[in-house]
């Protein structure tokens, strides 16, 4: 049993399906990664799946439960932790008070996971008094992981973490993410950055105009000469 | 000459004190409704008149009659948002804005309806005026000036140690993420009306206090409440406090040099200025 | 009988007047979605630019031009516009908020000044013996003319909106409405369009204001008092349906009616001790009223398809939500 199981996904935002039947699954344990053309659906699979997009038919399933249409303060109690594209921090709370705000829904004490996440992201811990809106680009996407990891989620949904970011900044995320699943977070990731995302997936997803087109380990992806061409720019 | 200058920023931070209160509120409900809500000056109004019923009707000293008006304030309020503004989330702001007049509209037409539409007073009984350090006010004023910073200070306490008030900072900076971590956005809604009213009471009484109570009393000040509000930055309610500040002190700095009718020009025109140089407001950050 | 056709020519005139200031407003709102809280300002300067021009000398306040009406009533047009212009040129490019409280200051400022500047405009004791057109022309003859003066200015400014809004500067308008940003990418300067309709719009309104002036021969500055001149037009446009020049007619129609016909009722049945109390429900009915049309049918009797569309669903702005990268936005859970 798949960690995440999505199966013929249909959805979008009210208008016409940006998602046309989409399959998708994550085992646990794995870093997969969605790749493919701007408008292929690649985030409104990921919002769908947090229920920031409808979804008009289709299943999504956690752990073998049914988790299509549920709020995402669900989700987030039942281990999903999700960071968006853009506006993922509260500009103006601090780096500390972005990560309780992650913890929002637990009421007890939290320091232990705030400890961890300054371990994975030392320079967090400097900064923890800063406004997070003062930030680079790099740390505010820190502070962005750093608040979904406050549940200690077992599965973790990045649209597009590396997007706008320096070279440096980028491998730099790119290492988290590794070091994170290495301590045993599943990761399903949209990225744009897809040469270098494939070369640390466990498997990969090729979207296109809403629908699947291929899928394969990231590295057969990165192998394979017509997706090389079509979407990964040469 | 300069006696003159400092009386009159006394009389400036009184008023400032009053219009700080009023724009914290608007900014609040800005920040997180998302709206502008043209129904804040009349709910300053009714505020003003709830607590003169307490005092007059009922007899009760004026502190007491400002706890009840604000709860019944925040009632009146939360009684709105459900039964109109509720409805209307999923509409254009615009909307919003129009319904906010209506509601202002009827809250006014309310008050008249029941106090009549002359003047009232809390008191009848002449205040002597106190000698500060050559400065003359009224101890009535120096209430306000001191309510004031008692309000802000806890308003500041509870935004910053309580939960409901972090939710609320979060929710104003960034309402969708807000869901994402599982913040109940209804209820973060209701706390806003509750503290939104009860500043706005709180400054209607105050205004009623320095000045008088007359139907229009609320929408007469929404224009330098608004003023006040853009000058600090929409959603901010510690730029609220210093907008509501220079707006007050140059209003009643301007009466050196024109008919003091013309203060709300003079909070129009700091408006005009701020929207021209920095329509993001002094706190406000530039998108 | 007679009475009641004078009646008639009467509330027929001030429905046609109230006309004009909604197809004015509805350029503004229903064609551009701007918000002006400030009808009341706009629709006295043009009342009290005609008045100041066509009246003979006096010494209560500024005068003695004695010009043709007119050339009142266009000046009117043309002051309102300027103001508007003023207005719009700091505002129309910021969020649609501002105007609103834009509009709000400057109909308040415009409501000090004719209520204190007393040179100019004998402040509350108003201004009287403002020139009717056919002046020597007693009677009830008088009031038809002037009826059907009104009733050309409605035909005309309907036409000519319906033909702004059918030209390609009426379809910018309508897909700005939709879709700001394909528009912007078109090349269309968004602030511009803007600007042209809201002048436009204070100009007729202006217009409404002179020929206001010239109806009752006298105004002062309680006639424009935000109640009557703002918050009813708002009403009726609404009403009638926004976006939509017969809704609007329709509309001012109907609350109209409404208004003028609870004033005849309360006149008729209230003791005069409780005027202005009746008054305050007449307000509260129609406040009320304004709220159970946006809660139970926001797009007005003559609904515009366009209009509901943009309006009734909710429209992001990028004001930090999250901004989602297939054309959209989060739902609500």
């Amino acid at each position: 049993m798949s960690l995440l199981e999505i199966r013929g996904l249909h959805g979008g935002y009210g208008g016409a399906d940006i998602l046309k039947g989409i399959d998708l699954r994550v085992e646990d344990g794995e870093i997969v990664v969605i790749v493919g053309p701007n408008g292929a659906g690649k985030s409104t699979a990921m919002k769908s799946v947090f229920g920031l997009a409808q979804v008009r038919s289709g299943e999504i399933r956690f752990d073998g439960a049914g988790i299509t249409r549920l709020r995402p303060d669900r989700l987030a109690r039942l281990g999903i932790g999700y960071v968006p594209q853009e506006s993922n921090v509260f500009p103006s709370l601090t780096v500390r008070e972005n990560l309780d705000m992650g913890a929002f829904i637990r009421r007890d004490d939290i320091s232990p996971q705030i400890e961890r996440v300054f371990e994975i992201f030392p320079p967090l811990r400097e900064k923890r008094s800063q406004r997070a809106g003062a930030l680079s680009g790099g740390q505010r996407q820190m502070v962005a992981m750093g608040r979904a990891l406050m549940l200690e989620p077992r599965l973790l949904l990045l649209d597009e973490p590396t997007a706008g970011l320096s070279p440096a900044f980028t491998d730099l995320i790119f290492e988290k993410i590794v070091e994170i699943n290495r301590a045993g977070v599943s990761v399903l990731m949209v990225e744009q950055n897809a040469r270098q995302a494939l070369g640390i997936a466990h498997r990969g997803y090729v979207l296109a105009l809403g629908s699947n087109r291929f899928e394969d380990s990231g590295a057969n992806l990165l192998a394979n000469r017509e997706v090389a061409e079509m979407f990964l720019g040469g | 000459m300069f006696q003159e200058f400092v009386q009159l920023v006394a009389y400036g931070i009184v008023l400032g004190s009053i219009l700080s209160l009023g724009a914290i509120g608007l900014s609040l409900l800005f920040g997180i409704l998302r709206f502008a809500h043209f129904a804040h000056g009349d709910v300053m109004t009714v505020g003003a008149y709830m607590a003169l019923a307490f005092v007059a009707g009922l007899g009760l000293p004026l502190w007491a009659a400002f706890g009840l008006a604000i709860v019944g304030g925040a009632g009146l309020a939360i009684v709105i948002d459900q039964l109109v503004y509720r409805r209307l989330r999923r509409t254009a702001p615009v909307i919003l804005l129009i319904a906010s007049v209506g509601v202002a509209l009827i809250l006014r037409s309310l008050v008249q309806f029941i106090w009549g539409p002359d003047t009232q007073v809390f008191s009848q009984e002449l205040e002597m005026p106190l000698r500060i350090a050559g400065i003359r006010l009224k101890p009535s004023q120096l209430n306000i000036v001191v309510g004031t910073i008692v309000l802000v200070v806890l308003l500041h306490l509870f935004l910053q140690r309580t939960r409901m008030g972090k939710a609320m900072r979060a929710m104003a900076d960034n309402p969708d993420l807000a869901r994402v971590v599982g913040i109940d956005t209804e209820r973060v809604v209701v706390a806003t009306w509750i503290i939104g009213a009860a500043f706005a009471v709180s400054a209607g009484i105050f205004l009623g206090v320095d000045t008088r109570l007359q139907p229009t009393m609320g929408w007469h000040v929404l224009l330098p409440i608004f003023a006040a509000t853009i000058l600090g930055g929409i959603g901010k309610p510690y730029g609220a406090i210093v907008g509501g500040m220079v707006v007050g002190i140059a209003s009643e700095l301007s009466t050196a040099a024109f008919p003091s009718v013309y203060k709300p020009a003079v909070a129009f025109a700091l408006m005009v200025a701020m929207l021209i140089v920095r329509p993001t407001g002094l706190f406000g950050t530039p998108r | 009988m007679a009475d009641l056709l004078s009646f008639a020519v009467f509330f027929l005139t001030l429905v046609g007047i109230y006309a004009v200031l909604a197809l004015a407003l509805n350029v503004q709102w229903g064609l551009t979605g701007l918000f002006n809280i400030g009808i009341a300002g706009f629709f006295a300067i043009g009342a009290y630019s005609s008045a100041i021009l066509t009246t003979p000398p006096s010494a209560a306040h500024l005068g003695g031009f004695d010009l043709p009406i007119a050339l009142g009533l266009a000046a009117g047009m043309v002051l309102s516009g300027v103001i508007a212009l003023g207005i719009g040129i700091v505002t129309l490019r910021l969020r649609e908020d501002y105007l609103a409280i834009a509009t709000i200051g400057i109909a308040e400022i415009i409501r000090l000044v004719l209520k204190n500047e007393e040179w100019l405009t004998n402040g509350v004791r108003g201004i009287a013996g403002i020139p009717r057109p056919f002046e020597h022309l007693v009677g009830r003859g008088q009031d038809v003319i002037y009826l059907l003066i009104v009733g050309m200015a409605v035909v005309v400014v309907y036409l000519a909106i319906e033909r702004g809004r059918q030209s390609p500067w009426g379809r910018v308008l309508r897909a700005m409405r939709e879709r700001e940003v394909a528009v912007m990418a078109a090349g269309k300067d968004i602030v511009r369009f803007r600007l042209e309709s809201f002048v436009l719009g204070a100009a007729f309104m202006g217009l409404a204001g002179g020929l206001y002036a010239h109806f009752f021969s006298f105004i002062s500055p309680e006639a424009f008092d935000p109640m009557y001149a703002t918050f009813l037009v708002w009403v009726m446009l609404i009403a009638g349906g926004s976006g939509n020049n017969r809704g609007a007619i329709l509309g001012t129609l109907v609350i109209w009616t409404i208004w003028a016909g609870t004033e005849f009722l309360t006149n008729l049945w209230v003791p005069a001790e409780y005027m202005t109390r009746a008054g305050s429900i007449r307000v509260m009915l129609v406040g009320a009223l304004l709220l159970v049309i946006l809660l139970v049918r926001p797009q007005g009797l003559l609904p515009e398809s366009q209009f509901v569309a943009a309006t009734t669903s909710r429209r992001r702005r990028g004001d930090g939500g999250a901004a989602a990268t297939e054309e959209g936005g989060p739902q609500e859970p």
